[in-house]
């Protein structure tokens, strides 16, 4: 069977023929894989999803229990149809994982996903799996994406603190995965004093903890005096009214995009801080290096500059244009 | 060169002119010389260093990066120099004293100068690499005044701003004196010939205030609606300064051929035609420009009108009183006749200079300016001694068109405002205003855009085309760059008309007729 008899791009997402399932579908589909919890990979309305315990979990708090007609855990490699489906640690937030197809006959298939490499206390380490083809996002698919090492940037945040002490810090972070990695990095820093969150934050906070992240002393952000320095917030609340209540903020935000000032401009941002939970472009070169697929196909991003890589470097790739993700979900 | 990098990242991201001081003053504070007076050099534009051309940052790429995905990430950037910050392949990030890197480019030779840049970016991790190629370029665009550089330079120590300015323009970098001085030592002597003294300032009066006070202590002079300046010969030395000390005279050169004179003396840098003085706008075509071409010499020539003197063929006047420097100003030679003194008003009382304001005799006048006769020159803005009293602002009923979010203590609220009038049977913007308005009103504007909100653009809301803003402002001036044609001078909020339909807000004409 060719590749793309196996996997191909349909309006609802990629769908695989020989399983009948769709992975990270953006329409409701009878049969569905998920990645991970994220808005715009995870949706309600689905028959059946399989997914890890976490991202189920996670799926069942922003949607409510009955967010799929059936649902069941990913756990080792399960045959769905003429396939056989494994998930793997992905690295990019709790319960992030890639998705193995290998089918009874023709190429093994790796849909990775959102990835990322770089140490995170939040989520289980991204896992190499080898396979003939390797979909990738591209979401930092420019060689200009470096990211920094978290540390340093949670330096920043924190000199800034100290500089500025009177002014309470409020950060953007997405309210999934980033938000607690930001929170797990100040810890790390020695921050081990209250951290003040949004309400949209909470549900979630707790379900960290409740799977053995220790986020520390968290208070709620909701009150109309916040005793804390730190307040961490979804990008959302940043139009609202809730801003209003803090006395002359210094506004940050957490984001890969933040390396580019450009970006952080069009926020309106005064701390920018370049953390993200997605692979840069060292990492993504260095894992299609290593993984060494016959071809790669790349789901979302600056897919431009990837495709020019693997022009260079002489690997087959293609552009599988899904639309319905964001560049980084809210 | 990592805390300088630092600096500029937070300069360039900190809206705030008090947040912006302490990050610099705090900068100042902890790094040595000379790297300090090297950083304070670079943002007040100080540093003369070799400029390196887009051109050989390019080059040095060709060699390094694909040219399509160099093509795709300067796109995606939109900057060169940080396009090239970002792709440099180095994982080094050896923190390099700044002192080297001033040194590199002032010192190497043109055919040198690729290979160091691409050693020196070697050496560099990405956000110091980013600060080098701003250094290299000249370009920091940080939104630092010399102004608020050397204010800091007072948070920091005794000297005040006024004494700092004093001798700010005989000194050169890296400051080494102005730093020992700051921390206690002794004052550097006046390096230079010609240097900038502290301005005397007015504080704004009406007409109920005036009352208060005796006419007959008082003299009046037109306010003449230029720029501020210090025009001084020093044995030969000519200089023009801006009110806050900044050299200006290399955009006008033609005044500074004019200074034949032994003094330095406080005066309107305007532009004359003959008898005739232009707007504004005329002398707005003059500033910024480090070459000023003979077309522009000849159809905008700049003069001067003389309001005081602070130093007069040797003698400083300052400690006499306002009357004696008068006298002597009036029996002085100016040498030029782009030169003259500013004429005093005839009034007896205060009602008297009313109905003057009220009717000046040229466009170029924004009000009055009203000084004690035994008022010594101060520099600053002492309470009391001189007074301004402007002509009423313009105003215009416009149309709320869009809004968008405030920094730091507006955090959070919809704070500035761009308005439109109408143009047939469409608004167009035609400015932009932050103030004038209370912080209950803020609110009340606030919450009347989160409630009319028609599109969002980041930080940035379209609403309802609902509501009248009572616009006042100090002047117009045609613009080429802004749509509407004009650009408006000091716009701000003077009053929200709630009770008014947009239907009679003004139209774009009405504004065009008031370009002088």
């Amino acid at each position: 069977m060719r590749a793309d008899q196996i996997l191909h791009p349909t309006p609802a997402g990629l769908y695989c023929p020989p399983g009948d399932f769709h992975i990270d579908p953006i329409r409701p589909v009878s049969r569905a894989l998920i990645t991970h919890g994220h808005g715009d990979h995870a949706r309600s309305g689905h028959g059946a999803v399989m997914a890890t315990r976490q991202t189920l979990d996670i799926m069942a708090i922003r949607y409510g229990e009955d967010f799929a007609g059936k649902i069941q855990a990913a756990d080792g490699p399960v045959r769905i149809g003429d396939t056989t489906v494994s998930f793997h640690p992905a690295g990019h937030i709790l319960g992030s994982a890639q998705i193995a197809v290998q089918p009874d006959a023709g190429p093994k298939i790796v849909v990775s996903g959102d990835y990322c490499r770089h140490p995170n206390p939040v989520s289980a380490p991204y896992e190499p799996v080898p396979c003939d083809i390797f979909v990738t996002e591209a979401t930092f698919g420019l060689p200009v994406f470096k990211h920094p090492d978290p540390a340093q940037e949670m330096a920043r945040l924190l000199a800034s603190m100290a500089e500025f002490p009177e002014r309470p810090h409020l950060i953007g972070a997405y309210a999934l995965g980033k938000a607690q990695r930001l929170i797990m990095l100040a810890r790390a820093a020695g921050l081990d004093g209250p951290i003040a969150i949004h309400g949209a934050l909470q549900r979630l906070c707790d379900y960290h903890v409740a799977q053995g992240i220790d986020l520390g002393p968290l208070v709620p952000a909701t009150a109309d005096k916040v005793d804390a320095q730190l307040v961490i917030a979804p990008p959302s609340a940043f139009a609202s009214a809730w801003v209003q209540r803090f006395r002359d903020p210094v506004i940050g935000f957490a984001s890969g995009w933040m390396a580019v000032r450009a970006r952080a401009r069009q926020r309106g941002v005064e701390l920018p801080l370049v953390i993200s939970d997605h692979v840069d472009w060292p990492q993504v070169t260095q894992t299609i290096t290593e993984l060494a697929p016959q071809e790669v196909w790349i789901t979302h991003g600056a897919e431009d500059g990837l495709l020019r890589w693997c022009e260079i470097q002489g690997i087959p790739a293609r552009p599988l244009r899904l639309v319905g993700y964001e560049d980084e979900p809210e | 060169m990592r805390a300088f990098a630092t600096l500029l990242e937070r300069l360039a991201f900190t809206p705030a002119r008090n947040a912006k001081l302490r990050l610099l003053r705090h900068y100042l504070e902890a790094t040595p010389d000379p790297d300090r007076g090297f950083a304070l050099a670079a943002l007040t534009g100080d540093l003369k260093l070799r400029t390196v051309t887009p051109g050989l940052l390019r080059g040095l790429m060709v060699e390094r990066v694909d040219g399509q995905l160099f093509a795709l990430s300067y796109d995606f950037v939109g900057d060169l120099a940080e396009t090239i910050a970002l792709l440099w392949n180095s994982d080094r990030d050896q923190d390099v004293p700044l002192h080297q890197a001033v040194a590199l480019l002032s010192e190497t030779g043109k055919a040198g100068l690729p290979a160091a840049i691409a050693a020196m970016l070697d050496r560099l991790g990405p956000s110091q690499r980013l600060a080098f190629l701003k250094l290299a370029t000249g370009n920091m665009r940080v939104g630092l005044s010399a102004r608020m550089a050397r204010m800091a330079l007072a948070e920091m120590g005794a000297p005040d701003v006024a004494a700092i300015e004093e001798i700010w323009h005989g000194l050169t970098p890296p400051y080494e004196p102005l730093f020992h001085w700051i921390a206690g030592g002794t004052r550097p002597e006046h390096a230079a010939k010609a240097p900038f003294r502290p301005v005397m300032l007015s504080t704004p009066v009406d007409l109920d205030q005036l009352r208060a006070f005796d006419p007959a202590d008082y003299v009046a002079e037109w306010k003449w609606d230029g720029i501020r300046v210090q025009a001084i010969n020093d044995a030969g030395t000519r200089r023009l300064y801006s009110r806050t000390g900044e050299d200006i005279s290399d955009s006008f050169p033609d005044l500074i051929e004019a200074l034949n004179f032994d003094g330095a003396l406080d005066g309107e840098l305007l532009v004359r035609r003959g008898d005739d003085v232009a707007v504004f706008g005329d002398l707005q075509k003059r500033l910024g420009r480090k070459q000023v071409g003979r077309g522009m010499l000849d159809s905008h020539p700049a003069g001067m009108r003389v309001y005081d003197a602070m130093i007069w063929q040797g003698r400083d006047l300052r400690d006499l009183p306002l009357a004696e420097r008068r006298a002597v100003l009036e029996g002085a030679d100016f040498g030029s006749d782009r030169i003259d003194l500013s004429p005093l008003l005839d009034f007896a009382t205060w009602d008297d200079l009313a109905a003057l304001r009220a009717d000046p005799p040229a466009p170029v006048i924004e009000g009055v300016m009203i000084k004690r006769r035994d008022s010594a020159y101060v520099g600053g803005r002492p309470r009391g001694p001189w007074f301004k009293w402007k002509r009423d602002p313009h105003v215009v009923d416009a149309v709320l068109l869009y809004a968008q979010r405030g920094h730091g203590k507006r955090s959070g609220f919809y704070s500035d405002f761009t308005f439109g009038l109408w143009d047939g049977n469409q608004l167009v913007p035609v400015g932009k205003a932050y103030f004038g308005f209370t912080d209950e009103e803020l609110r009340e504007l606030d919450r009347f855009v989160r409630n009319n909100t028609v599109e969002r653009f980041g930080p940035v809301r379209s609403v309802a085309p609902k509501l009248v803003l009572e616009v006042a402002f100090e002047g117009l001036n045609a613009s080429g760059r802004h749509k509407s044609g004009v650009a408006m001078r000091f716009p701000r909020i003077s009053r929200i008309r709630w009770d008014k339909p947009v239907s009679e807000a003004d139209h774009l004409s009405t504004l065009k007729a008031m370009i002088a």
